[in-house]
């Protein structure tokens, strides 16, 4: 049975509904982060220039970029960092490379988990940094023993999230994999190692923010050369526009790093992309 | 050709303690499309699991005889997000046949797409290619349409009911949607009390009667 609905005669006083009051935060602010920042220098420029810092405190900004051009041309600042990033950079290599493959070694066979797991864990439990009166005696206080302290940190990191990723493949995919009939070797390449690809890009900037911090550490320790170093002697003299000059060039570091590996993670992770718009 | 192309024998799984099928028999001819009816929990999936050998660690007994090329189709797509879409179709056989299949599925030119990329349709779809390009004599499906809108399930009744007429599989359809087991299937077999409780034609299948097997009682 239909049944027609009959219209209403004549609408009746149109009341506009009410407008709700908007409880979420409204647009943000264009450059809005930058805000904060921004403020921040003006204050200290004014606190400056009024002499209402003292530059034995904190030298002003001007100071700071000056003595950074200073440093910059005497050939001080780019050997220093040179230095350093040799340090952090051979570190990385060879902790990424080696936590990578114990993870496959852990993750791929049970043989490989019962040896190698275990003891990663036992090694988790102590702090990288803890090892360094150790390793000072085993290994002196050369480069050696700093791109050590550094590989050992990221080695961790990277098996970590390695092995985890490789070992929480979706149930769903493996049975998948088991009814389309893959060999072991095919459902390795097409489903464990793309699908533990997210877990190891976010080991891969853990581990490098974890390097920075192994590198400051390491740098303030009978180093005799770079940033690290650089900074400390200024403190023996109580320079501080230099040590504002290592923090800037630390803060640099970390943000053009992690923007590099962002930059491989959106290619290498191009399926995902749809996902997160 | 053998007279079968399934061969259920005494087919007993249990989880723990709780049987869920005991003494099972069932036999799909070659070509035969039979549509599996059944109570949620009542071993629908089970059955299917075991003929499509995916199950591990299950105690049970009984034979099996099964074709070589089996397909199965799960209720979610299941594709690979990492792989595009004629990769995912291609996935465990030589590559080649893809596009042809991705065709016959109404996706020509969707090849380089990714997964994400395509609607829920869509992807069941690249999901029936993957199938197709195995060129099975089983196709087992479970629950294919249950995520898809009713609009999306009309188009894909269609589109399968076209392949199977094309490549004549024997077919062994789970569902637990009675019009889709009377409208799909040349024969209707209910699962009852972990055995096969109610075996007959698709055009002798009655839906209240159905309905009633499994349970539901229709006002009159």
């Amino acid at each position: 049975m239909t049944q027609v609905l009959e219209r209403p005669k004549a609408v009746t006083a149109t009341t506009s509904p009410t407008r709700r009051r908007r409880l979420g935060l409204g647009r943000p602010i264009p450059y809005g982060r930058l805000l904060g920042p921004a403020l921040i220098i003006a204050v200290w420029s004014v606190a400056s220039a009024t002499g209402a810092l003292d530059p034995r405190i904190l030298s002003a900004p001007w100071t700071i970029v000056h003595t950074g051009i200073e440093l910059t041309e005497s050939g001080k600042l780019p050997e220093s960092i040179l230095t350093s990033l040799q340090r952090a950079a051979l570190g990385f290599f060879f902790g990424a490379t080696a936590g990578t493959l114990l993870a496959i070694a852990s993750g791929l066979s049970r043989v490989g988990e019962a040896l190698i797991d275990g003891t990663v864990q036992v090694k988790r439990a102590i702090p990288s940094l803890g090892l360094i009166p150790l390793l000072i005696l085993w290994l002196g206080i050369g480069e050696e023993f700093k791109i050590v302290v550094i590989a050992v940190t990221i080695a961790t990191i990277m098996y970590l999230q390695t092995y985890s990723a490789l070992t929480s493949i979706d149930s769903r995919y493996v049975e998948l994999a088991e009814a389309v009939g893959l060999k072991r070797s095919q459902y390795v390449r097409k489903v464990v190692f793309p699908g533990a690809l997210p877990g190891f890009f976010l080991g891969l900037r853990l581990a490098v923010t974890a390097s920075w911090l192994s590198l400051v550490v390491l740098e303030q320790i009978n180093a005799t050369s770079g940033i690290g170093y650089l900074m400390f002697q200024a403190q023996n003299y109580g320079q501080t526009d230099v040590i504002v000059v290592g923090l800037v060039v630390y803060g640099l570091f970390g943000f053009f790093s992690d923007a590099l590996l962002r930059i491989i993670e959106r290619r290498a992770l191009a399926w995902r992309r749809t996902l997160s718009g | 050709m053998a007279a079968h192309a399934v061969r259920v024998t005494g087919l007993t799984r249990a989880f723990q303690e709780r049987t869920v099928l005991d003494d099972l028999d069932l036999t799909i001819a070659p070509g035969e499309f039979v549509a599996l009816l059944g109570r949620s929990g009542s071993g629908k999936s089970t059955l299917l699991k075991a003929i499509a050998g995916l199950d591990h660690d299950v105690t049970g007994s009984g034979e099996l005889e099964v074709p070589q090329e089996v397909a199965v189709a799960f209720q979610d797509s299941r594709l690979l997000p990492w792989l595009r879409v004629l990769d995912n179709v291609e996935l465990g056989v030589r590559p080649g046949r893809g596009r042809a299949a991705l065709e016959e599925v109404g996706l020509k030119g969707r090849e380089r797409a990714w997964p994400a990329e395509l609607s829920g349709g869509e992807q069941q779809r690249v999901a029936l290619a993957r199938c197709l390009v195995r060129e099975p004599r089983l196709l087992l499906a479970d629950e294919p349409f249950g995520a898809l809108d009713a609009l999306t399930r009309i188009k894909m009744h269609d589109l399968l009911r076209e392949l199977c007429a094309k490549h004549r599989p024997a077919v062994l359809l789970v569902t637990h949607d009675v019009d889709e087991a009377i409208e799909l299937a040349d024969r209707v077999v209910v699962l009852q009390e972990s055995r096969i409780g109610l075996d007959l034609p698709a055009r002798d299948a009655d839906r209240t009667h159905l309905l009633s097997a499994l349970g539901i009682g229709v006002a009159a």
